[in-house]
């Protein structure tokens, strides 16, 4: 038993460790369990889940930018009735709080998507991604929009009982008032930031380099914007904020929850070392142990301006 | 699939533009198979960001070759690694090549960098099958024959070989292989490969080929590498991990 009391709380909602996988960078779980233990986490976020299967993007969604990635994947998902029948039973196996992401392209779906996955025991919690910036309808253009988002956040909330997590997008003026809105619709947390929108051309053909034209950007590359959202959040609404955006090591992981995460997500680092979220927490551990801190979730908005 | 540290244990240039990291991995090199990849961190620091993946070029011994040439940073910094150091690798990924079954004769067509996989590939099948292979380039100086078995060359200017491409080299050999149990493999441009194809189609003959794709991980779980199905439409099959190898019939190119 660790001295050190790694576990956070979102509402009623507590996580054994701050440590989440971010939707979209862990599939259904398959793959990243071969490398890291899934049980030791605080939880996992599915891939965004919507009601029917989505194929997604053509080739090429992804491309390499300056310590950092652009990716159009199309929200490609196998659909909410396959996910139950298909994937649901390996992650079964797993003593680790699966969080569902939920994309849809009108309140209908994410109200249908929620009301249907909610049955689910396996399910602890839902993150609702509203702010997708990869398809056509939908996502972004409902992450843009308070009203959209209040309207979403209060439908999904009537339907289902377990923690609500908003996902924000950063591509706005001013995130903070977004939270306020998801809050007040009754969300129990909001993720921030989903991807930012980007672009990058091939200059000899003068194409550019994902089909979908613009991408979204992830890697250490936006750590610095994720961390001035989160702090925005933090100054202006009480509500648990789960941190995420290029984090690479544990040290990311501290100044992110200074900043006023009360847990965090990995994402585009599961891609180049999906070992990293072990090593990560044993580090935090450490480093926990070394400075005094009994409580890891005392680091949580602990900024000295 | 796992990460591990192996040791570079030399770099050999093939020619100014080409080559060969070898190096000391026993647990990769007793598993691994002709056509599968390693997905390489090229630098613990977060520039290059991704991983890049090399398909195997062979295995003798302990020992792991693999074939590149410099595109970028990337492959810059891989050219100059140190010997002894630790490369991290992850792998092996993919499935490899399909290379039981009942043919007697192997014809390999590669364009370009696409002859890496195949070194292994005849290390594999020189003792059981009658190789051929048929190698392409732009210019001479991208015509790549190391450690492969009966080379014909082509390159697109005519400065080595037939003048054309390697896919019109191979139809101009084809009576020789239409009463032999054939099975061709392949790896090149996707151009090449889209060639290939129809070529294999019209002639009957059972074709695999090395399929490529931008990717972020290489196992699965960025969704980044589709690849549309000639069966399923309603979703696609991922290069890393449904592939990179592919029959042609099950895949559109």
């Amino acid at each position: 038993m660790s001295k050190v009391d790694l576990s956070v709380k979102i509402g009623t909602f507590t996580l054994r460790t701050p440590i989440l996988l971010a939707s979209g960078t862990v599939g259904y779980g398959n793959e990243i369990s071969e490398f890291t233990d899934l049980n030791k986490l605080g939880g996992i976020v599915t891939k965004s889940l919507s009601l029917k299967s989505r194929k997604g993007n053509p080739p090429q969604r992804i491309v390499e930018t300056p310590s950092g990635m652009l990716n159009a994947i199309g929200l490609a998902n196998v659909g909410v009735e396959e996910f139950l029948k298909e994937k649901i039973p390996f992650l079964n196996k797993f003593d680790v709080p699966l969080i569902c992401n939920i994309a849809a392209s009108s309140f209908e779906e994410y109200v249908e998507c929620t009301r249907i996955l909610t049955k689910e025991e396996t399910i602890k919690a839902f993150e609702i991604n509203v702010s997708c910036p990869n398809v056509r309808e939908g996502g972004l253009s409902f992450g843009n929009n308070l009203n959209s988002v209040g309207k979403i956040t209060e439908l999904v909330r009537s339907v289902t009982d377990k923690p609500l997590i908003i996902k924000l997008s950063p591509n706005v003026s001013y995130i903070a008032e977004f939270a306020k809105v998801a809050k007040q619709n009754g969300a129990d947390a909001v993720s921030a930031i989903n991807t930012l929108v980007g672009a990058s051309f091939n200059i000899h053909t003068r194409k550019p380099k994902i089909q979908n034209i613009t991408g979204g950007l992830s890697g250490p590359a936006i750590k610095p914007i994720a961390i001035a959202k989160v702090l925005e959040i933090s100054r202006q609404v009480d509500i648990p904020i789960i941190g995420i955006g290029g984090i690479m090591d544990w040290k990311d992981v501290i100044e992110f929850m200074i900043a006023g995460s009360t847990a965090i997500q990995i994402g585009t680092l599961n891609f180049i070392d999906p070992t990293a979220p072990g090593k990560i927490l044993k580090q935090l551990e450490d480093h926990c142990t070394k400075n005094g801190i009994d409580k890891i979730s005392s680091l949580t908005g602990s900024y000295q301006l | 699939m796992f990460v591990i540290y192996s040791p570079v244990e030399e770099i050999i240039e093939i020619n100014p533009q080409i080559f060969l990291l070898k190096v000391f991995s026993p647990k990769i090199a007793s598993i691994i198979k002709p056509g599968q990849f390693l997905n390489i961190r090229v630098t613990e620091g977060n520039y290059p960001l991704l991983r890049r993946p090399f398909s195997i070029c062979d295995v003798e011994g302990d020992h792991l070759y693999l074939m590149f040439n410099i595109m970028g940073t990337g492959t810059s910094i891989l050219a100059h690694k140190p010997i002894g150091t630790d490369l991290d690798i992850l792998g092996p990924l993919g499935n490899g090549f399909n290379l039981e079954g009942d043919y007697d004769t192997a014809i390999i067509v590669a364009g370009g960098l696409g002859a890496a996989p195949f070194p292994f590939v005849t290390r594999k099948l020189k003792e059981k099958k009658n190789i051929f292979s048929f190698i392409g380039g732009r210019t001479e100086h991208d015509i790549i024959t190391y450690n492969l078995n009966n080379v014909k060359e082509s390159s697109d200017d005519g400065s080595r070989g037939y003048k054309g491409n390697v896919v019109d080299l191979l139809e101009n050999h084809v009576e020789q292989f239409k009463n032999s149990k054939t099975k061709i493999f392949g790896c090149g441009p996707t151009a090449m490969l889209r060639s290939l194809k129809e070529f294999s189609l019209k002639y009957n003959f059972d074709c695999e080929v090395s399929t490529e794709c931008a990717m972020a991980c290489g196992f699965g779980i960025c969704q980044g590498c589709p690849i549309e199905s000639t069966q399923q439409q309603d979703s696609y099959l991922l290069v890393c991990k449904d592939g990179p190898i592919f029959n042609v019939k099950d895949v559109v190119i």
